[in-house]
């Protein structure tokens, strides 16, 4: 098959330039795309605009001083509700920030997809999402009963991050977990798709019921990046939950003077496979438990 | 038999909040609104739908936490983006727990403090701006006081409520949908007499051993009391039965500081 879209997690970052806005596929503290994540934190990569349903992916990035500006919904790990690193940066004003809701962050990708510069919709009305954000107009409706909508901005991504749990070289991709979240719009939203995936093949076969796992089009994907236990310490549904002991050790880290620095040198400035064995290794991630709701 | 806790009488009267709402999604956020749900799921309101609070519809609720041989009674799918489509046709009632609630009924998920430089960045807006809008909603506050009812409006404005100052011509505000408040002292609602003057909120039961005084002194905006206003009721045995079932771990224990009884000495309580 001539079609090889595998790069490795290097390569795959260092086409990204800073200054980009980049989308963060996953919701919270699952399925987030942390080994590419990892090799922006080691890159010299600044003043990202970010676009996320963010957990430890938009804490790191903050923490790291990586993101300029910051599109999100909330920053949370479910577990631990709080965000350490992006508390720190929100209430320092470290960040510029904007906010929305989470139907108008997908509203937003969704227009982008669309190739449309907005949707309307009615959440956000009567909102300081609406009062606080300069950059977010109303729209009335052209029809006779003349209703006013919020006219919510495309969410155009320079280049979205993914992590799945199977894909082939040409770029098709299976998300297995129970729940897709919004990552077909994020691919759909950005210029360029660079997916990690759990387990890579040369070129998928599937049966029609496992092919309904495929929920975006390989014409979206530009590069796939081998990355085993790449969501870790993310919820990759059905192959591992979250590592919760490495969660409260992070979010510890925060409370401890240099203690960024510390959990960057421990876990950051280190090649993947280091980072693999520093956390347990395959087959401890492979063993975390599945949350439980 | 151990005492009933002040947790198990707000869930009982959480689960009251859910009666009568037809087939809709009831979505109780954390571990007595969610109990609260399933209860009246198993009680009064068969016809709830409600998820295993990941992606799957579910015929009864699960049991929180770790299951030993459970198995979810799973009859439908319901992932994230189903969820905006249920709530944005209004198929909803969530309770949810706000930072803060003011006398409008609008509530702050987002930051406490000025905006630009928060003195408390709590989680962000979530989902409460389409949720307040859209569909029926309730709240809970586990620890009754001026900080959470604030004296003006909420710091970061993140679910609408009965306000007009923040609508104006061609907004449909008709969807707004504000039910009832279970707070660790009382019961609230949003049946005053012209609810869009800023003074919609009543309180309409007292837990046992409270006193409306007791209440409008945690609360930084002026209450009415609704008429033949009664005393929340205690959970029956069958209650409380359903709710140990449901919560086999006791993480009801854990909601409310240091768990205290349902019956309180009116001394004990000081907010």
């Amino acid at each position: 098959m001539a079609l090889d879209k595998e790069l490795t997690a290097a390569a795959a970052i260092a086409q990204l330039r800073s200054g980009m806005t980049l989308g963060i596929g996953g919701w919270g503290p699952r399925r987030k795309p942390m080994a590419l994540v990892r090799e922006i934190l080691r890159s010299p990569l600044k003043d990202l605009t970010v676009v996320s349903y963010g957990g430890p992916d938009v804490g790191m990035l903050c923490a790291a001083g990586k993101i300029k500006k910051l599109v999100f919904a909330f920053v949370t790990m479910d577990a631990i509700p709080l965000e350490p690193y992006y508390r720190k940066a929100r209430e320092s004003g470290a960040i510029e920030i904007e906010e929305y809701d989470e139907g108008m962050f997908q509203w937003g990708l969704r227009a982008a997809g669309m190739g449309m510069s907005f949707l309307p919709i009615k959440v956000g009305l009567g909102t300081d999402v609406l009062a606080k954000n300069p950059r977010l107009k109303t729209v009335q409706s052209p029809y006779a009963e003349g209703e006013v909508y919020v006219a919510m901005p495309a969410l155009r991504l320079d280049a979205a991050l993914l992590h799945v749990n199977e894909a082939d070289r040409l770029g098709n991709t299976l998300i297995r977990g129970a729940d897709h979240f919004f990552d077909h719009l994020y691919a759909r939203a950005a210029d360029a798709c660079y997916v990690s995936t759990e387990q890579l093949r040369e070129q998928l076969t599937l049966s029609p019921e496992t092919a309904q796992q495929n929920r975006f089009e390989r014409y979206l994907v530009k590069a796939v990046v081998h990355a085993p236990c790449g969501a870790h310490p993310t919820y990759l549904g059905p192959d591992y939950g979250w590592d919760m002991e490495h969660l409260k050790r992070y979010n510890a880290s925060a409370g401890e003077e240099g203690g960024w620095q510390k959990y960057r040198d421990e876990f950051v400035a280190v090649d993947e496979d280091s980072y693999l064995a520093k956390v347990g290794g395959a087959e401890r991630i492979g063993r975390l438990k599945l949350p439980v709701f | 038999m151990s005492e009933i806790t002040l947790a198990e009488l707000m869930i009982v009267a959480a689960s009251e909040v859910w009666r009568d709402n037809g087939e809709v999604l009831a979505s109780g956020i954390g571990v007595i609104p969610r109990l609260g749900a399933s209860l009246a799921k198993l009680t009064h309101s068969p016809e709830l739908l409600m998820t295993d609070s990941e992606a799957y519809l579910v015929a009864e609720p699960v049991p929180i936490g770790p299951r030993a041989n459970y198995l979810p009674k799973y009859e439908g799918y319901l992932p994230f983006d189903r969820v905006f489509d249920c709530v944005w046709g209004g198929q909803r009632h969530v309770m949810i727990g706000p930072t803060q609630i003011d006398r409008w009924g609008q509530t702050n998920l987002s930051v406490v403090g000025d905006y630009a430089r928060p003195k408390s960045a709590i989680l962000g807006v979530r989902g409460l701006p389409g949720n307040s809008l859209c569909h029926i909603n309730s709240m809970i506050v586990p620890n009754h006081g001026p900080r959470v009812f604030v004296a003006g409006e909420v710091d970061m404005v993140s679910g609408v409520g009965y306000n007009p100052a923040r609508f104006s011509a061609g907004m449909r505000t008709d969807t707004i949908d504000l039910r009832r408040i279970i707070t660790d002292l009382c019961v609230l609602d949003f049946e005053g007499p012209d609810k869009w003057n800023g003074a919609a909120i009543r309180v309409r039961s007292l837990h046992p051993g409270v006193s409306f005084e007791q209440v409008q002194a945690a609360t930084a905006f002026p209450l009415r009391q609704a008429p033949g206003l009664a005393e929340t009721p205690m959970p029956t045995a069958a209650q409380l039965a359903i709710i140990a079932r449901l919560d086999p771990h006791n993480l009801r224990a854990a909601q409310l500081k240091n768990n205290p009884p349902a019956l309180r000495l009116a001394s004990g309580i000081a907010a």
